[in-house]
């Protein structure tokens, strides 16, 4: 079967009705009866709640429930909501109820909920819930948090460390003994987060003869969520159905399970009508998990050649209240750090610490962003001491293209090692600085010296982990109409899964693409699933498509053999028929096959085949499959005003095999756009006492169509030799690279000036700071 | 006791007529009251553009009007770009040859805000297109395609002297 | 988000609008909403009445009378804008409207929702300051003028009574071969201000400064007119040494700080920033002279 529709680029299947507003995002679901829900939520990052009094709530005309937690029924007082990553490294799981009941542990935990008419009217109602606060003491450092003097972030725990483990591989200590240079950086992240369009929401029903619950959900597994709710509600498998219908990004936190959808679907059985509880922007920046906020106290030892001895040193990492993903995000970050340079001696340590703000998971990049950040950081430092080019640095340090697969040493958080597939690190550089015109940079810059301006550029290489297990799988059916339908467990928020899996089923069958089509996240519709984060869908979701479809093929085959006595090896399939090849006239149609498949009362199944076309398969990967890229960043600094253009900006970017070209720019493209935020704007900043001062989007700045540049984006394809058609994720790569390449540039900028860069993001305040009195430029 | 008052306006050429509350939002009527679920809401405070749709022509954040204020007026939104038989407006067909999309939240808001550049402007610079959609934040793609749809669509509606 | 109740008023004249605000307490005006609506959705402000401005008739234009360019307080940004009059007469404004909001907030907006709301970041308040601009209030009392500095009280604080709505700001145009310039320094194009300078200069036939107006917006919680730097460009010919006299008079101005931005950091940009606006002034001066 030649692949017609794998590699090519198509248009969407999801547009024309994105296009025309006909898209049905969770908020645009409208159940008859439906009423809607508001949170009341802890106005301190750390209380001891001593009473809620919801009398005045409750008595408000429209309003038909208000529950707090004593209120909750069962078993939502005895169950917490489940840490879905656990690891025995985690001395300290808390996670939260339902709803808060003696203790509010970051501000906006839910504690209260109130479902009337209208959300206007809950909104009116929830204003009158009193709460009785004794604020205690809050922590609100990472960094601070872990020292003996520090307050609690929970009453009853012994500290705020809530695991410690280590990352490590070879000897650091004799490494560091006798190398020739050892330079040490720390370096911070600040917080930030994720920020899609669409806020977080549920439509949550109960059917009361069914004794099973139905919710709508925006998230990024509706499989997952379904685990997460039998295991908080205590329910069978046939209890709860999920859906996750049109969802306006996710980017990671919607991949987690929160308080307030076990506390909407129990609101819903107890009234016996639809509840609906649409998250607003001010709750997203309260209620939402976050990411980053972390600081890295880190060495490197190199010989006199630039060349790596050893890394090592710890993290410290702000968790949050809450650990409801384990210890995965550091432990991503801290394995990234290698990246695709050779790395004879690492160690480090890792502390997660427990803070009072909101829960950290994996926000695009999930942690690999940190990691690449702290490298190439250190490769900068070591090309500054040592003068040379930091393209050549790196270029000393490669792991080389007959090293693969490569062992790096270290455990990922797959629990598999670490081992780098394929990839051709040093071409990807190369071809990057190229594409870049990194040579003819020098000129530039001395050129714009010349003139008053400040021009820099940076460098940045990532290695990626694509395509995370254990599985996501596809049931490929073509029904008695003849209809080809994909199910699969694959919960896109923008990733074109409809589009791409549809191309993949597509070349197996022998049809277009748009005669397939793609249901995804309904768990009524497939067993397993896992959901769409951490740029595993193509790979997972992908090679279970593929699988499942060369299985429907051969089984149209072997049916429309028996059904035209034929061999099953003359047939082959072409727009929805099986014919003989080379007898276009002798040919059974899709329909007519399916139909013959499904049997009829009294008749033997063909070929004693069983029933129907269809068939399930869940594609399960040895290990992750390792994406790369490098990205080239140029910008120009104003000094004076500290405020940073990105001139230019050039991605090498090898993801595989590419199941539809302009799917993959456009993911790196808005990658990248991230990047730009988290190097340049994106910064939560909270008071001493955990208060979230930013809470809207005047003060917390997502990238802008003035602040993204035009990105010049080149791919290489390097097959994965790990899944069938040789896919590696692409969701994530222009993220990962960007906050390094855009600091370098900025660093570089400024390198006239001796100011270095040890944090992420940097704002125009931060530089003139930096500068000084350089910073008065023709004022001076 | 509720603030009430009666309703009537043009959304995409078709009359309605409603009883409503006086606070309630344009983009909650829109969505809530008529059906049309098109316009998004993503912040309620005026940065996104989600909600964007134009009133009498002019683009405006629908999260920042009361609907009562929209009564005598004509509104036109996402799902009036399209020709009655279906057919998309050059903008759409554009963005959707361009991949211009990916979630498409922000997007009924983006298509409005550029509807009304292009039906004033048929020559707009990648400059001008980047600096007018500063009033509506895309997550997921970068913004380039959407300019690269743009551009095509500009050049498209040049060429054939049709309406946005 | 969602506002808490109200009643609302929607007036058709000044004196209806007039007469609400005399009957009613709690009372909130709605221009072009784009302020107000984000503070009602996120209840920080809750007025029992709200009056919509919007259908009264004879608030919004753009008028000379005589030598006073008067803009009605319901003037839509967007107007001003793609104004001829305001190209010819205070072109300053339009270069300093490009800084604010979105196309979609100047098409509600109004120059009088912003003048009563006195964010100390507003570009077109600065430019009243700049302008030594004119308000014209109204009330069941009677009309009154107030001149900018009496108008502008404090932190987001007017001195119009609770009676009162502002009906039209006027401004006195200068000469028309004058230069100007307005410049800021914002996180992202629209967002507020960190710090805006508008500067504004005619020079006299033998090239010397014979006017010069600079108005600060960020140092403090109103735009500030710093006299010093101002007389001391009189009678001088423009040069980097006269820009960085008056620059660095700006950058000895005291400045707010808060979680996000130092005071440091707003007088460092007062300075740069009168800088280049005087720089740009008087380079448009020139352009303009020889036409």
């Amino acid at each position: 079967m030649g692949a017609k529709w794998l590699g090519a680029t198509v248009k969407r299947k999801e547009d024309p009705a994105l296009l025309t507003g006909k898209g049905h995002f969770v908020d645009d679901i409208h159940l008859p009866g439906t009423l809607h829900a508001a949170f009341v939520r802890s106005a301190h990052a750390h209380a001891r709640i001593r009473g809620v009094d919801t009398s005045a709530a409750r008595a408000m005309p429209g309003v038909h429930l208000v529950l707090t937690f004593a209120d909750l029924p069962q078993p939502l007082r005895t169950n917490s909501l489940p840490l879905l990553v656990p690891h025995p490294a985690i001395t300290q799981g808390f996670m939260p109820y339902a709803l808060a009941s003696n203790e509010a542990s970051y501000a906006g935990e839910p504690l209260a909920v109130v479902v009337a008419d209208s959300r206007y009217i809950a909104e009116d109602a929830a204003a009158l819930v009193a709460v009785d606060y004794e604020p205690l003491p809050a922590v609100c450092d990472c960094v601070a948090a872990i020292e003996p003097v520090s307050p609690v972030a929970h009453a009853n725990a012994s500290s705020n460390i809530a695991a410690q483990f280590t990352v490590n591989h070879g000897d650091c200590h004799a490494a560091f003994a006798d190398a020739p240079h050892v330079f040490g950086e720390r370096i911070f992240l600040h917080r930030g987060g994720a920020f899609f369009m669409e806020c977080r929401g549920i439509v949550a029903t109960h059917d009361a003869v069914l004794d099973a619950f139905t919710i709508y959900l925006s998230s990024q597994g509706s499989h997952r969520i379904k685990r997460a709710m039998l295991d908080v509600l205590d329910l069978h498998d046939n209890q709860m159905r999920v859906i996750t219908p049109d969802v306006g990004g996710g980017f990671g936190p919607k991949g987690a399970f929160y308080p307030e959808y076990p506390t909407i679907a129990v609101s819903a059985k107890l009234l016996g009508r639809p509840v609906k509880w649409i998250e607003d922007r001010h709750e997203n920046f309260l209620a939402t998990h976050q990411e980053r906020d972390q600081c890295w106290d880190v060495e490197i030892a190199v010989d006199g050649e630039a060349k790596i001895r050893g890394l090592r040193g710890r993290l410290i990492h702000d968790a949050g209240a809450f650990v409801p993903w384990g210890i995965v995000l550091p432990w991503i970050a801290a394995t990234t750090v290698p990246g695709p340079y050779v790395l004879p001696n690492y160690k480090m340590d890792i502390v997660v610490a427990l803070t009072n703000k909101i829960s950290t998971t994996p926000v695009r990049g999930a942690g690999r962003p940190q990691g690449v950040f702290v490298m190439e950081r250190l490769m900068d430092r070591v090309a500054r001491e040592l003068e040379l080019d930091p393209a050549e640095v790196r270029r000393r340090n490669f792991i080389m293209p007959e090293q693969m697969p490569y062992q790096v040493g270290i455990i990922f958080r797959d629990g598999r090692p670490v081992i780098y597939d394929s990839g051709d690190y040093p071409a990807s550089q190369t071809k990057a600085l190229e594409a870049a015109d990194y040579a003819g940079f020098a000129a530039r810059q001395a050129e714009a010296r010349r003139q008053g301006r400040y021009l820099g550029i940076g460098i940045s290489n990532s290695v990626e982990g694509t395509g995370l297990g254990p599985y996501e799988g596809a049931t490929v059916r073509i029904s008695e109409t003849g209809k080809v339908v994909v199910y699969t467990g694959a919960t896109p928020q923008g990733q074109s899964h409809k589009t791409t899996l549809a191309q993949i089923a597509a070349d197996s069958l022998g049809i277009s693409y748009e005669d397939v089509t793609v249901a995804t996240a309904d768990t009524a519709n497939i067993a397993f699933g896992m959901g769409s984060f951490a740029a595993r869908t193509a790979v997972n979701a992908g090679s279970s498509v593929h699988l499942a479809a060369v299985a429907v093929a051969e089984k149209i085959r072997q049916v429309a053999g028996e059904m035209m006595e034929v061999s099953p090896g003359d047939l082959e399939l072409r727009e929805g028929f099986a014919q003989v090849r080379g007898v276009p006239g002798l040919r059974r149609s899709f329909r007519e096959i399916a139909v013959k498949a499904v049997g009829m009362p009294g008749f033997s199944m063909a070929g004693g085949l069983p029933p129907g076309l269809e068939n399930t398969a869940y594609f399960t990967p040895e290990q992750s499959t390792y994406a790369n890229g490098t990205h080239i960043a140029e910008v120009e600094v104003d000094i004076e005003t500290g405020q940073v253009s990105i001139l230019r900006y050039t991605v090498l970017h090898d993801c595989g095999r590419m199941i539809n070209p302009a799917v993959v720019y456009g993911q790196v493209v808005g990658g990248v756009a991230h990047g730009v935020g988290n190097a340049l704007f994106e910064r939560l900043v909270y008071d001493d006492h955990a208060q979230p001062l930013s809470v809207n989007f005047g003060d917390y700045f997502l990238p802008l169509a003035t602040d993204v540049p035009h990105v010049d984006v080149h791919h290489t394809e390097t097959p994965s030799p790990l899944n069938p058609l040789g896919l590696k994720g692409a969701g994530e790569g222009g993220t990962i690279a960007a906050i390094a390449a855009i600091i370098a540039a900025v660093e570089n900028a400024l390198s006239p000036f001796g100011v270095t860069i040890a944090e992420a993001p940097i704002s125009p305040q931060r530089i003139v700071e930096l500068l000084g009195d350089a910073a008065l430029g023709r004022t001076r | 006791m509720t603030d009430t008052r009666h309703l009537k306006l043009r959304v995409n050429d078709r009359e309605y007529e409603r009883v409503v509350e006086t606070r309630l939002t344009l983009a909650d009527f829109l969505r809530h009251e008529i059906g049309l679920t098109g316009t998004h809401v993503g912040c309620e405070h005026g940065v996104c553009g989600a909600c964007t749709v134009l009133v009498e022509g002019r683009s405006c954040r629908s999260c920042l009007l009361l609907a009562v204020q929209a009564h005598g007026r004509e509104i036109r939104t996402v799902e009036g770009l399209a020709a009655a038989d279906g057919t998309l407006s050059p903008l759409q067909q554009a963005f959707w040859e361009t991949h211009a999309l990916q979630c498409g939240f922000c997007i009924p808001g983006v298509l409005m805000t550029l509807t009304e550049l292009l039906a004033a402007n048929q020559t707009p610079s990648e400059a001008e297109i980047r600096e007018r959609i500063t009033g509506n934040i895309c997550r997921c793609t970068g913004y380039q395609s959407i300019i690269e749809a743009t551009l095509l669509a500009a050049e498209r509606l040049r060429q054939g002297r049709e309406v946005a | 988000m969602k506002p808490a109740s109200f009643t609302y008023h929607d007036p058709v004249s000044i004196g209806d609008v007039a007469d609400l605000l005399c009957r009613h307490e709690n009372a909130r005006l709605l221009a072009g909403g784009q302020s107000l609506m984000p503070m009602m959705n996120f209840r920080l402000v809750t007025p029992d009445h709200l009056i919509d401005l919007n259908r009264v008739e004879g608030l919004a234009g753009i008028e000379t009378r005589g030598n006073v360019l008067r803009f009605g307080a319901m003037t839509r940004q967007r107007d001003i804008e793609l104004s001829a009059q305001v190209k010819q007469f205070c072109p300053v404004m339009q270069e300093a409207l490009r800084h604010v909001g979105h196309c979609q907030t100047r098409n509600r907006g109004t120059i009088g929702g912003s003048l009563c709301h006195l964010d100390p970041s507003a570009e077109l308040v600065n430019i009243t300051a700049l302008h030594d601009g004119t308000l014209h209030a109204a009330s069941r009392r009677g009309a009154r003028r107030l001149e900018f500095t009496e108008f502008a009280t404090g932190y987001m604080s007017n001195a119009l009574e609770p009676d009162e709505l502002l009906v039209a700001v006027g401004l006195t145009p200068w000469s028309p071969h004058h230069g100007y310039a307005f410049v800021e320094v914002a996180r992202r194009l629209g967002d507020y201000a960190i710090v805006g300078v508008s500067a504004q200069v005619e020079l006299d036939r033998h090239g010397a400064i014979r006017r010069a107006a600079l108005a600060i917006s960020g140092l403090e919680t109103t735009p500030v007119r710093p006299a010093l730097a101002e007389r001391g460009l009189l009678g001088q010919e423009p040069s980097p040494a006269i820009f960085r006299a008056a620059a660095a008079e700006v950058g000895k101005l005291g400045a707010m700080s808060d979680a996000y931005v130092t005071a440091a950091y707003r007088q460092h940009l007062g300075r740069i920033l009168t800088y280049r606006a005087l720089e740009r002034a008087v380079a448009r001066s020139y352009e303009r002279m020889k036409v």
